[in-house]
């Protein structure tokens, strides 16, 4: 039997941080991989760029092609792992295969969500997720005209975007009462809404799939509220849920997604986790929930790598956080989203200009710390506010300046400025 | 199995991977190694001329030449360095080039990467989508945005010119080149 000190099983953003990680501190140690998926670690959130025709099918790919070899990495590819024993320290592969571990990662991301549908196994229907998606899309557009896309979320509204700059027919179904619902408020919906549809994009809000029609494939949707629309595509993009089914039936604690605490260890000794299948800490709300973005999943497999070697790191930096793009607008939102209906008993700075797609929007708790923010139109610099939020300091002393787009280190106290610039400046030379 | 050559810790010697963020960190003290360097900034000499821009933009221009690059170049020259002002408060600020940058982490397309020899904070605009998680994730602010290509732009150090532009072209010295 084959045994590493470090087995990853999952081959994304995570892994790659992970294995990034344990190479910072230690040469020596023997790390595995196990990755069900055939292609070399790519990267998914580039799915919209390479259909839309930005980039090409080697771009796609997140480390070089040499990253394994050069990283000294056992790469085990088109291997599903079935099955964990936690008390002998080995992971069962599909065909009996056993691998031993010293300590383990479990990164293995998420599944998109299908709802139980009669028709969504068509073959004109995918997600945006895999690189089957994009292979499968991409054999299918020529032949396609008419998109329907389920779910008006970040993913759902990237889609329609990329498959109307394809010269698509393209409507999105979205069962609440606006676009991107969860992530920020109205204000903010609004323009991106109005945004989708001067670009010609069609949105069915209040609306979802009432019947799929086919015969071999998708080729109409009644909607719920009776409209027949013709489908040609059918994208899928409600969301993701945590890859769990590895840890389901163990002794690994399990709450939406494979639970860890702030250094990524689950509650079994020797096993961690990361990712889109990990329900991780919120510095924010100080919840342990699914936070699926690429950011956190790459940083948790760097947290979780410094532990696993015996270096003790915390994850403190994990939020939700989104930087976006529609057509020309851009927006980033971080922290929590409060909308008008549940803004009372936050304190809430905003400034928007109307006509021209710009909107600043901060949320302060009652030390007047940030919980969240949304930028429209002018994202420049959004990180600085990003950092104050992580420093958790109270900005009520200039939280006017906020919201001028040029916003600064320049803008801060004094004190307050140099202490978070102090090992980039130097002082009292005069 | 590995089979490339170890260095002992604290020895920044670590070439054998040239992507993402690995590099070997000094465990105990967290400091900086080897050749690695960075701008640093002295605001209370600072006169707010922003020559660090222009000089910035020429160094990343086609000619490298400051008439031609803002008179006939077809993209319009841009900075990497922005001047923060807020009279009588200027200071000229750029990427600090972090040990473990924040950037690095949040890209998707594996454009932006640690350089383990240099320790530079490099930029592939090849790969570059422009989606802009590090402009929402660098604490200070330094990845700037050129709106006409839709990718982002930072300091490079000057990569590949003789002088760091920044610093030669400040007449009061406000910015200097420290190595660690």
């Amino acid at each position: 039997m084959k045994k590493f000190d470090y087995l990853i099983i999952g081959n994304s953003a995570g892994a790659v941080g992970c294995i990034e990680g344990l190479r910072s501190i230690s040469k020596q140690s023997s790390i595995g991989l196990i990755a069900e998926e055939e292609h070399h670690v790519y990267s998914r959130a580039l799915i919209p760029y390479y259909l839309s025709g930005a980039i090409g099918r080697d771009k796609m790919y997140y480390r070089p092609a040499d990253f394994y070899q050069n990283a000294g990495v056992t790469l085990l590819g088109g291997q599903k792992a079935t099955a964990l024993d936690l008390e002998r320290k080995e992971v069962e592969l599909a065909g009996g295969a056993k691998i031993g571990y010293g300590k383990l990662l479990l990164a293995t991301g998420g599944k998109p969500i299908y709802p139980p549908m009669d028709g969504l196994d068509k073959k004109n229907v995918f997600s945006f997720h895999s690189f089957d998606d994009l292979l499968g899309i991409e054999k299918r557009l020529p032949e396609s005209k008419n998109a329907v896309i389920l779910g008006g979320g970040v993913i759902g509204l990237m889609a329609a975007e990329v498959l109307k700059k394809r010269g698509l027919a393209v409507q999105v179904l979205e069962l609440a009462d606006r676009v991107l619902a969860p992530v920020v408020d109205e204000t903010t919906s609004g323009i991106i809404e109005s945004t989708l549809r001067e670009a010609g994009v069609k949105l069915f809000t209040n609306n979802t799939i009432g019947q799929i029609h086919s015969g071999d494939l998708v080729e109409s949707i009644t909607l719920k509220d009776g409209t027949v629309i013709p489908c040609d595509l059918l994208i899928v993009g409600i969301g993701v849920r945590p890859g769990t089914e590895l840890a389901e039936g163990t002794a690994i604690k399990i709450d939406r997604g494979i639970l860890v605490n702030r250094q990524m260890q689950t509650s079994v000794p020797d096993v961690y986790s990361c990712g889109d299948c990990a329900s991780i800490y919120n510095f924010i709300t100080g919840q342990t929930q699914p936070l699926p973005l690429w950011p956190n999943a790459y940083l948790g497999g760097r947290i979780a790598a410094f532990n696993m070697a015996g270096i003790k790191r915390q994850l403190v930096a994990g939020t939700s956080m989104n930087a976006m793009h529609f057509l020309n607008v851009n927006l980033i939102n971080a922290g929590i989203n409060v909308t008008d209906q549940d803004s009372s008993q936050w304190h809430i700075i905003s400034k928007v200009e109307p006509g021209h797609q710009v909107y600043r929007k901060f949320i302060l708790d009652e030390h007047g710390v940030i919980s969240g923010f949304v930028l429209v139109g002018q994202i420049k610099r959004a990180g600085i506010l990003l950092n104050l939020m992580r420093k958790k300091v109270d900005v009520r002393s200039f939280q006017e300046q906020l919201l001028d787009e040029n916003f600064g280190y320049v803008n801060m106290p004094d004190e307050l400025r140099w202490q978070l610039l102090k090992d980039e400046v130097i002082l009292g030379v005069m | 199995m590995f089979t490339g050559q170890w260095s002992p810790p604290g020895v920044c010697c670590d070439t054998y991977m040239s992507s993402g963020l690995c590099f070997f960190i000094r465990l105990n003290t967290h400091e900086r190694m080897g050749t690695m360097g960075k701008v640093v900034v002295k605001p209370e000499v600072c006169i707010g001329c922003h020559l660090c821009e222009v000089w910035c933009a020429v160094a990343h221009s086609k000619s490298k030449n400051i008439i031609k690059a803002f008179l006939y170049e077809d993209t319009k020259p841009l900075p990497r360095i922005t001047v923060e002002e807020n009279l009588p408060l200027t200071f000229a600020w750029q990427c600090r080039h972090c040990q473990e940058p924040n950037c690095v982490t949040a890209c998707i397309s594996g454009a932006l990467t640690k350089n383990p020899v240099s320790g530079h904070v490099e930029h592939d605009s090849l790969k570059c989508v422009g989606c802009y998680s590090c402009v929402l994730i660098c604490p200070y602010g330094c990845i700037l945005i050129d709106e006409q290509k839709r990718e982002i732009i930072k300091c490079d150090l000057c990569a590949g010119l003789e002088t760091k532009y920044c610093v030669s072209h400040c007449p009061n010295e406000a910015l200097i080149y420290v190595e660690n």
